[in-house]
C-alpha cells in the first residue's frame, strides 16, 4: 500500500518560459537525509533543511557564468563540487561564504555531470562519454580526455550505483532516434554497451531511473504512450563482451494516457513493486492538469495520485509544481492483494465480481490478444470519437440517458471499459462545471455494466453524494472494488445500509475515518448492525447468499471496528448502556459456544474423515498385474 | 509375471477388544496383555514382538490387572477371581474367590513372595505366593471406600494404595495404615465428584507418585505424608502409571490417548543436585484412553481402549536407526482368523463369539489391471454359528471341499457336517467326538477331508478319522523332544502325505501322516516360526519367522535346500527385514511351481524362486519401475522378491480391509479364454519364452482377508459398562469414568479406522 503524505513546499521557483522544462537543474541529498542542495537552472545553489522549508545556505556565481551541473556533495569530504561553463570545477565546503573564492579548477573537455553516492568516491562524466573519478582529475585537470561516444551521439539521462563495493556510472544516449544505454564499471574498468529496444511508434523514453536490487541493476523507462519498461542488468555482468548488445525489457506498467500523448513525464522505482509517475496531461481530468501517481506495478493498481515529481529520496518525492518545489512524504508497505484490495466482500462472489470489476490496466489498454500498440491506439481513437459526441458536452439529461444507453449496448467488451471510464469521467466533470446538470440515470447505466471502478473516476461517488442519489451510492458500493476507506466513511455519515458493509476496506485505514463519527451515529449504526445480526441469526440456515445482504462475518468486523474506534466514548455515553451489556452478553455466549464446540472438534474431524470410506463397497474383484 | 484377479473383501469386520490391563517381564522380555473380553495375551519382545500365545477369553471373566512373579502370570478382576494362567495349555491354572468384592488391583512385592489385591470392600489382601499356588495370608487395616490402586514399596514393608480422594500408606509387618495422603477434587463441576486415585507408584525413595480422575499426577513424601508437587495434565482422568526400572521416568496415559513422560531430573543445567520429577515428553499415538503402560528398557509401550498396542522407542536410547528404533503398533492378532476352502470357493471368519461362512462372489469378465470386475454374482453369507458356552473361539477349520467345519474352544471341540445343495446350505453336528478330543489350540483338515488334525497338549498333535458315519481317533503324534509348549502352527501336505507344526519353543516337527510317525525335526532357529506351508509338487517346506527370515526345507531330503542356502548366504534385503509386521500366511501358486506366496498385513509378496535374488543394492520395491519399463528392458531389473502393496491397509483409513482372490493370465491377454474357465484362468510362460496357453484352465484363489476394527464399539461406553458391573457387584457407587465428548455427541471415530491382513492365502486346482 503506497500513501502519500501532505506535501509542503520547500521553495519558490523562477518561472521559466516553458512549462516542460523545470527551473531546477538537480536536486541532490546532502550528508543528512533532512538536507537537501537544490541547483537552480542558472547560478544559484541552495540549501535546505527539508522540514524546516528553510534555506542553510546559498552560493551564486558570478554574473556571466552558468551552472551547468548539479551541485553535489561529497559525501567523504563534506564537499560540495559544481561545474560552471561546462569546463571549470568548483569544489567548496558549507562555511565558505564565496563560490568564487572557492577552489576551481578547468578540465580539458565538457563535463555533462559530477555523480556522487553515499559510499563511492565522486565521479565525473564528460559529454563525450569518458569516465573519470574527480580526485585523480583534479590532480591533473588537463589531462587529455578521450571521447567514448561517436558522432552526433548525445547523452540523454545519467546516474552512478554503488553495489558490492562495485561503482557504475550508467548513462544513456540518443544517435539518430536510437537509444543506448552504457555501463561503465570503476575498478577496474569496463564498459558495456546496450542498444534499448525501439518503441513501435519511434518515440524517445520521457525519463530514466535506475535502481539496485537483488544484485541487479533495474532501468526503468517511460515513453509518451505511457509504457512503463524495465531492463534488467546484472551486476556482476558479463565482462569483457565486446559490441552492442540488445538491452530486453518487459512492460511493467502501461498508464492511462489518455487521447493524446504523455508531453512530459517521469517515472521513479520506489521499490519492488511501486513506481512513482509524474506527468502531463492528467489523461481522465481537464486537459492542463498534471498528475503524479504511485503505481503498484504488481497488481496494476493505483495507489495514490496527485501532482507530479522529479525526484526521490529516502522516502520523500521533490517536485516542481508550478511556482513552487514541493516535497512530498510518501510510504510504500509491503503489498499484497489483500492490502492492494482491501478486505474482499463476499467470498467467493467476490473472485467471479472481481475479475470483472477491476479492470487490469494491461488488458484494458493493449488486451491479452498479441496486438500492437499502435492499433490499439486506433481503436482507442475510434471509440473515443465515439465518446465524442456532442450531446453528452451539451445535450439535456434525457439525450445524455439515451445516448449513453446505446452506447452501452453496442460497444463490445474491451471497447466498453474504455469508453465507459472515459464518459462518467467527463459526464461527472461537466455536473461538477453546470451545478444544474446531473444525470443519474446515465451514470447509474454506467456503473451497471460493472466496467468502473473507483479509481477510474474519483469524483463519481463523491458527486451522487453530494446530490444525495442514494441509489447510485447504493450501487458504486455495491460494484466497486476499490472504494477508498475515507469515502466509505462519508457515506456512512449520510446513511447507513447493506452495501456499506459490504465494501472492501483495510482496518488499519479505516479505524481512523470512523473515529469521524460521532457518538449518536456510531450508537445508530451499532444498533443497526445489532438487529441485523440478530435479524441473520434467528433464520441463519435459511438465508441464501444475496449479493445485497452482508456476511455475519462482516457484520460482527464492522461491530469490532467500530467498537475499537469509539470504545471510550461509548463508555461513557450513557444511552449507549444497554447496547454495550448486550454486545458484552453476546461475546460471552459466543465465547462460551466456541469452547464447547472445540470439545467436540475431534468427534467432528472424525465424522469428517468417515466420509469418503461410504463408496467403497464391501466387496470386489479387482485385476492387478505383477512385473 | 502376470495378472491377478484379486478379491477385495471388506465384509470381515472384526474388531479387537479394548486393552485394559498389561504386565512385562522384564527377565523373560514377554509382554502380557489382558482385554476387555478376558483374553490375554503374550507378546515376545526379545522376537520382534512376536504374539507368541493367546489365552481366549471367558464370558465371566474380566481382567482389571495383571502380575507376573517369575515366570508366573496372575490377574484380577472385578469378578472378585484371581487367576494363575498356565502358559503351556493357554488356559487358567486355578482361579480363586478373594471374598473382598470385585478387585481393582494385583500386584507383587520385588521379592516375588506376596501379591497384594485392592477390593471393592476396602481391604487389602496379601496372599503368599506358593509352588503351586497362591494361600491367602492376611488383610490389611480395612478402610472406608475401595482400593482402586497398589503399590509396594521397593522393600516391600509398605504398600500405597490409591483410593477415592485419598493415597493410605500401609505399614505391611503391622499391616496399620501409617499415612493419609488427601488429594483434592477437580475444578468447577467436578468438585462434587470424589477424585479417583486410578493410580500409584511407590519410589524406593519413598515418593509416590500418584495419578487420578481429575487430571493430576501428584508427586508424594512418603515419609511426611506431603505433597511436593502438582502437575496437572489433562481435563479428563489420568489412567496409568508406570515408572522405569530405574526409576528415573515415570510415564502416565491418559483418558485424552496421550502418554506423558516426568523424568527425576536436574530443572537447571547448573544444580544438578536437586533434582525433581519434571514434566518431559508427550506422546499422542492413541485416539481414546490409555488403560495400561509399561515403561521397558528402551521403550513406552501403551494400549487401550483404541485396541492397538504401541511400542513408541525412546530414540535417546539407541545409537542406531534400526527396525527396534522405529514405532511399532500392534493391531491385529498374528495369526489367521480367516480361512478358505479351496475347491469350494468358501470362506470362514473366526471372531470370539461366532464363526460365519460366506461364499465368494464371481465375476465372468476380465479386464486391464486396476479394473473392477462387474460381479455375476454376490458374496454370499451362508452360516453364522454362535458358539456355545462361556468359553471363547480359540481355533476353527475349514476343510478345502467345504464339507466340513470344527472350532475349538478351551472346553470342547465342536465338528459339524456341512451340506451345500445348489443354494441350500445344511449343517449337522458330528454328535460322537472321541473323548480324547476335549480342545485344541489348532485345527486343520487334512486335504482329502479324511482326517482332522488337532494340536493338543505338549505339542502333540490327535489325529482322528473321518467319515459319512463315524469319527475316529487314530493316534496321538507326539514330539521327541519332550516340548511343554502348544503348537501354534499347523499344516499338511496336498498329497496327504505329510504334517509339519511349529510351537512356541520354536521347534518344527514333521509327522509322516501315513506311517504315524515322526519325520524329522527341523534345526531350530532362534525366532519363532510365524508361517509356514507345505509344497504342493516338491513336498518342501517354506517357513518365514517373526524376524523375517524365510528358510526352505526339503521333507524328503531332511534337509535345506539349495535356494534356502543361496538365500541364507546373500542374505535377506534390508527393507524386508525392516518389515515390522510378520508374516502370517504362506502359499504356493499351482500352476507355477516356483511361486511361493506371503503375506503379512501390509502386502503379499510373491516370490519366483527362478530368479536373481535382490542384493542389498538392488531396488527392493521395484514394481513401479518395471511398471515404467518397455518389454525388453524388463528381464535385466526382475528380482524374485514381487511385492504388491496395492492392498496395503491404511491405519487412519480409507480402506477398511479386502480379501484377494486371484488368478493369472500370464504375460499375453491376446490369447483367448476357452468359454468355461469361469472368469479364473491361468496361461503361463514357457521357459522357451514363447507363449504357451496350457490345457489346464485351474480356477487359483489368493485368499487374504482384512479385519475390520469398528471403533465405534471403542467408545468410552463400554468403560462405564464396567462401572455398571461394579454396582450390581458393590451395591455402590462405582467410580463412573468421565464421559468424554466422543461419546456425548454419540459418534465415535467410526468405521474407518484400520484393517489388516490377517487371512490366508490359498491356491487350488481342480480341472475345468
Amino acid at each position: 500500500m503506497a500513501t502519500l503524505f501532505e506535501g509542503f513546499t520547500l521553495c519558490g521557483l523562477v518561472q521559466t518560459s516553458s512549462a516542460s522544462d523545470s527551473a531546477i537543474q538537480g536536486i541532490e541529498l546532502d550528508g543528512d537525509s533532512d538536507h537537501a542542495v537544490v541547483t537552480d537552472s542558472t547560478r544559484a545553489v541552495t540549501l535546505y533543511k527539508v522540514s524546516d522549508q528553510k534555506p542553510l545556505g546559498s552560493w551564486t556565481v558570478k554574473q556571466g557564468q552558468l551552472l551547468t551541473c548539479p551541485a553535489v556533495f561529497n559525501f567523504q569530504t563534506k564537499e560540495y563540487v559544481v561545474v560552471s561553463d561546462n569546463k571549470v570545477i568548483r569544489v567548496w565546503k558549507e562555511e565558505d561564504l564565496n563560490l568564487d573564492k572557492a577552489f576551481k579548477a578547468t578540465v580539458s573537455a565538457d563535463v555533462w555531470r559530477v555523480h556522487s553516492a553515499p559510499g563511492g568516491e565522486l565521479v565525473v562524466l564528460f559529454q563525450r562519454g569518458a569516465v573519470r573519478l574527480l580526485d585523480s582529475l583534479l590532480s591533473a585537470p588537463q589531462q587529455p580526455i578521450e571521447g567514448i561516444l561517436s558522432e552526433k551521439e548525445v547523452i540523454r539521462w545519467s546516474t552512478n550505483i554503488v553495489a558490492e563495493k562495485q561503482h557504475f556510472v550508467l548513462f544513456t544516449t540518443e544517435q539518430r532516434g536510437e537509444h543506448f544505454l552504457y555501463v561503465q564499471r570503476l575498478n577496474p574498468n569496463t564498459l558495456q554497451k546496450y542498444r534499448l529496444e525501439r518503441e513501435d511508434s519511434g518515440a524517445s523514453p520521457l525519463s530514466f531511473s535506475a535502481s539496485l536490487r537483488d544484485k541487479h541493476i533495474n532501468l526503468l523507462y517511460l515513453y509518451p504512450n505511457g509504457c512503463v519498461y524495465q531492463s534488467v542488468v546484472a551486476v556482476r555482468g558479463p565482462v569483457g563482451l565486446e559490441g552492442v548488445q540488445a538491452l530486453p525489457r518487459s512492460l511493467r506498467l502501461r498508464l492511462p494516457v489518455g487521447e493524446g500523448e504523455l508531453g512530459a513525464a517521469s517515472a521513479v522505482a520506489l521499490d519492488e513493486a511501486h513506481v512513482a509517475v509524474v506527468g502531463m496531461p492528467h489523461p481522465s481530468a481537464r486537459t492542463g492538469k498534471d498528475f503524479l501517481c504511485i503505481w503498484n506495478t504488481n497488481f496494476q493498481t493505483l495507489q495514490a495520485e496527485i501532482l507530479r515529481i522529479v525526484w526521490c529520496y529516502l522516502g520523500k518525492l521533490f517536485v516542481p509544481h508550478g511556482k513552487a518545489l514541493s516535497v512530498i512524504p510518501y510510504e510504500c508497505q509491503k503489498s499484497s492483494l489483500a492490502s492492494a484490495l482491501g478486505k474482499l466482500r463476499h467470498p467467493g462472489i467476490a473472485v467471479s465480481k472481481s475479475s470483472v470489476a477491476i479492470p487490469s490496466w494491461n488488458t484494458l489498454l493493449h488486451g491479452d490478444q498479441p496486438q500492437g500498440p499502435t492499433k490499439i491506439v486506433d481503436t482507442r481513437k475510434s471509440v473515443l470519437t465515439v465518446v465524442h459526441l456532442q450531446p453528452l458536452q451539451t445535450g439535456p439529461v434525457e439525450e445524455v440517458r439515451r445516448e449513453v444507453e446505446a452506447l452501452v449496448s453496442r460497444g463490445d467488451a474491451q471497447d466498453l471499459q474504455l469508453s465507459v471510464g472515459r464518459l462518467a469521467c467527463q459526464l461527472v466533470a461537466r455536473s461538477q462545471v453546470e451545478t444544474a446538470f446531473y444525470a443519474p440515470g446515465a451514470l447509474a447505466r454506467l456503473v451497471q455494466t460493472q466496467c468502473l471502478c473507483h479509481s477510474m473516476c474519483p469524483d463519481l461517488l463523491l458527486l451522487a453524494l453530494e446530490h444525495k442519489d442514494y441509489f447510485l451510492c447504493q450501487l458504486c458500493l455495491q460494484l466497486f472494488p476499490d472504494i477508498p476507506e475515507v469515502v466509505t466513511c462519508a457515506c456512512l455519515k449520510t446513511f447507513i445500509g447493506n452495501e456499506v458493509l459490504q465494501t472492501p476496506y483495510s482496518d488499519n485505514l479505516l479505524v481512523p475515518h470512523l473515529k469521524d463519527l460521532n457518538a449518536p451515529q456510531v450508537i445508530l449504526f451499532l444498533q443497526y448492525l445489532q438487529f441485523i445480526y440478530l435479524k441473520y441469526s434467528q433464520d441463519v440456515y435459511t438465508q441464501t447468499p444475496v449479493l445485497r445482504s452482508p456476511t455475519m462475518t462482516q457484520i460482527i468486523d464492522w461491530v469490532c471496528l467500530l467498537l475499537d474506534a469509539h470504545f471510550t466514548v461509548l463508555v461513557m455515553a450513557p444511552d449507549a448502556k444497554g447496547l454495550l451489556s448486550n454486545l458484552q452478553s453476546f461475546v460471552k455466549s459466543q465465547v462460551k459456544l466456541f469452547s464447547e464446540l472445540g470439545k467436540i472438534e475431534g468427534s467432528l474431524q472424525e465424522l469428517h474423515k468417515m466420509k469418503p470410506s461410504k463408496d467403497i463397497s464391501q466387496y470386489s474383484i479387482e485385476v492387478i498385474e505383477l512385473f | 509375471m502376470g495378472e491377478f484377479k484379486v478379491h477385495r473383501v471388506r465384509f470381515f469386520d472384526y474388531m479387537p477388544t479394548a486393552i485394559r490391563a498389561m504386565a512385562f517381564n522384564a527377565h523373560t522380555e514377554r509382554l502380557a496383555l489382558g482385554r476387555m473380553d478376558g483374553s490375554v495375551e503374550i507378546f515376545n519382545f526379545a522376537d520382534r514382538y512376536f504374539q507368541e500365545k493367546v489365552i481366549p477369553g471367558k464370558d465371566s471373566r474380566s481382567i482389571e490387572a495383571l502380575c507376573w512373579v517369575g515366570g508366573r502370570l496372575f490377574s484380577a478382576g472385578l469378578n472378585g477371581e484371581i487367576t494363575e494362567y498356565d502358559l503351556e495349555t493357554l488356559r487358567p491354572k486355578y482361579s480363586l474367590e478373594a471374598y473382598g468384592g470385585p478387585i481393582w488391583t494385583i500386584t507383587s512385592n520385588s521379592q516375588g513372595a506376596h501379591l497384594a489385591i485392592g477390593c471393592e470392600d476396602g481391604t487389602v489382601k496379601l496372599f503368599e505366593v506358593l509352588e503351586e499356588s497362591i494361600q491367602f495370608e492376611r488383610n490389611l487395616d480395612r478402610q472406608k471406600g475401595r482400593i482402586i490402586s497398589l503399590s509396594w514399596h521397593p522393600s516391600g514393608t509398605q504398600i500405597a494404595a490409591g483410593m477415592m480422594d485419598m493415597i493410605r500408606v500401609f505399614d505391611v509387618p503391622t499391616g496399620r495404615a501409617v499415612q493419609r495422603l488427601l488429594v483434592d477434587r477437580g475444578f468447577g463441576g467436578s468438585k462434587s465428584r470424589e477424585t479417583v486415585v486410578w493410580s500409584v507408584v511407590f519410589l524406593s525413595d519413598c515418593t509416590i507418585i500418584s495419578g487420578d480422575s481429575a487430571g493430576k499426577v501428584q508427586v508424594w513424601d512418603g515419609h511426611t505424608g506431603t505433597l511436593v508437587k502438582t502437575h496437572l495434565v489433562t481435563k479428563w482422568d489420568v489412567l496409568a502409571l508406570s515408572v522405569s526400572k530405574d526409576e528415573s521416568s515415570v510415564v502416565v496415559g491418559t483418558s485424552e490417548g496421550t502418554v506423558i513422560q516426568f523424568q527425576f531430573i536436574a530443572p537447571t543445567l547448573q544444580q544438578q543436585q536437586d533434582k525433581e520429577w519434571v514434566r518431559t515428553r508427550t506422546f499422542k499415538n492413541h485416539t481414546h484412553d490409555v488403560r495400561a503402560l509399561a515403561e521397558i528398557e528402551t521403550a513406552i509401550v501403551s494400549g487401550g481402549m483404541d485396541t492397538q498396542l504401541v511400542v513408541r522407542p525412546l530414540l535417546e536410547k539407541f545409537d542406531e536407526r534400526s527396525h527396534a528404533s522405529a514405532l511399532r503398533k500392534i493391531q491385529f492378532p498374528h495369526r489367521n482368523l480367516v480361512f478358505c476352502a479351496k475347491k469350494a470357493g468358501l470362506l470362514l471368519f473366526q471372531f470370539p463369539g461366532q464363526l460365519e461362512l460366506w461364499r465368494l462372489g464371481e465375476s465372468d469378465g476380465h479386464g486391464k489391471p486396476g479394473d473392477s470386475l462387474p460381479l455375476k454374482r454376490k458374496p454370499e453369507k451362508l452360516l453364522h454359528l454362535k458358539r456355545k458356552g462361556e468359553d471363547h473361539i480359540c481355533c476353527s477349520a475349514l476343510s478345502s471341499c467345504g464339507g466340513w467345519l470344527a472350532y475349538s474352544t478351551m472346553s470342547s471341540v465342536r465338528l459339524y457336517r456341512l451340506q451345500t445343495d445348489n443354494n441350500d446350505i445344511s449343517i449337522s453336528k458330528v454328535p460322537k467326538l472321541p473323548k480324547i478330543l476335549r480342545s485344541a489350540h489348532q485345527l486343520c483338515f487334512s486335504s482329502d477331508s479324511s482326517k482332522l488334525f488337532a494340536a493338543s497338549s505338549q505339542s502333540s498333535v490327535l489325529v482322528i478319522a473321518l467319515s459319512q458315519s463315524e469319527c475316529k481317533y487314530v493316534h496321538t503324534l507326539k514330539p521327541k523332544s519332550g516340548s511343554r509348549q502348544p503348537i501354534h502352527l499347523m499344516t499338511n501336505s496336498v498329497d496327504g502325505k505329510w504334517l509339519a507344526t511349529a510351537n512356541s519353543d520354536c521347534e518344527i516337527h514333521v509327522y509322516n501322516v501315513q506311517k504315524l510317525k515322526l519325520h524329522c525335526i527341523v534345526p531350530v532357529y532362534g525366532s519363532c516360526p510365524s508361517a509356514m506351508g507345505i509344497h504342493p509338487t516338491t513336498n518342501n517346506l517354506t517357513m518365514v519367522h517373526a524376524d523375517q527370515q524365510i528358510f526352505e526345507y526339503s521333507i524328503v531330503e531332511k534337509q535345506y535346500t539349495d535356494w534356502s542356502r543361496k538365500l541364507q548366504k546373500q542374505g535377506l534385503h534390508n527393507l524386508w527385514l525392516d518389515r515390522d509386521t510378520p508374516v502370517t500366511h504362506v502359499t504356493f501358486n499351482p500352476k507355477n511351481p516356483e511361486q511361493i506366496l506371503l503375506h503379512d498385513m501390509h502386502m503379499f509378496c510373491i516370490i519366483d524362486q527362478s530368479l536373481p535374488l535382490p542384493d542389498q543394492k538392488t531396488q527392493f520395491y521395484n514394481q513401479m519401475t518395471l511398471r515404467s519399463l518397455s518389454e525388453q528392458e524388463r528381464p535385466s531389473h526382475l528380482h524374485a522378491f514381487k511385492i504388491c502393496k496395492t492392498f496395503q491397509v491404511c491405519f487412519n483409513g480409507d480402506v477398511p480391509g479386502y480379501l484377494p482372490c486371484s488368478t493369472s493370465s500370464g504375460p499375453s491377454r491376446s490369447q483367448p479364454f476357452p468359454p468355461n474357465h469361469r472368469g479364473l484362468g491361468w496361461t503361463s510362460q514357457s521357459s522357451t519364452g514363447q507363449h504357451k496357453h496350457t490345457s489346464l484352465i485351474t480356477g487359483a484363489y489368493l485368499v487374504v482377508a482384512a479385519l475390520t476394527p469398528d471403533r465405534r464399539r471403542c467408545s468410552r461406553y463400554s468403560s462405564s459398562a464396567c462401572g455398571a458391573h461394579t454396582l450390581s457387584q458393590s451395591g455402590s457407587r462405582a467410580p463412573r469414568r468421565p464421559a468424554p465428548a466422543a461419546s456425548e455427541v454419540g459418534v465415535g471415530s467410526g468405521h474407518s479406522s484400520g484393517a489388516a491382513w490377517i487371512g490366508t492365502a490359498d491356491l487350488d486346482t481342480h480341472s475345468p
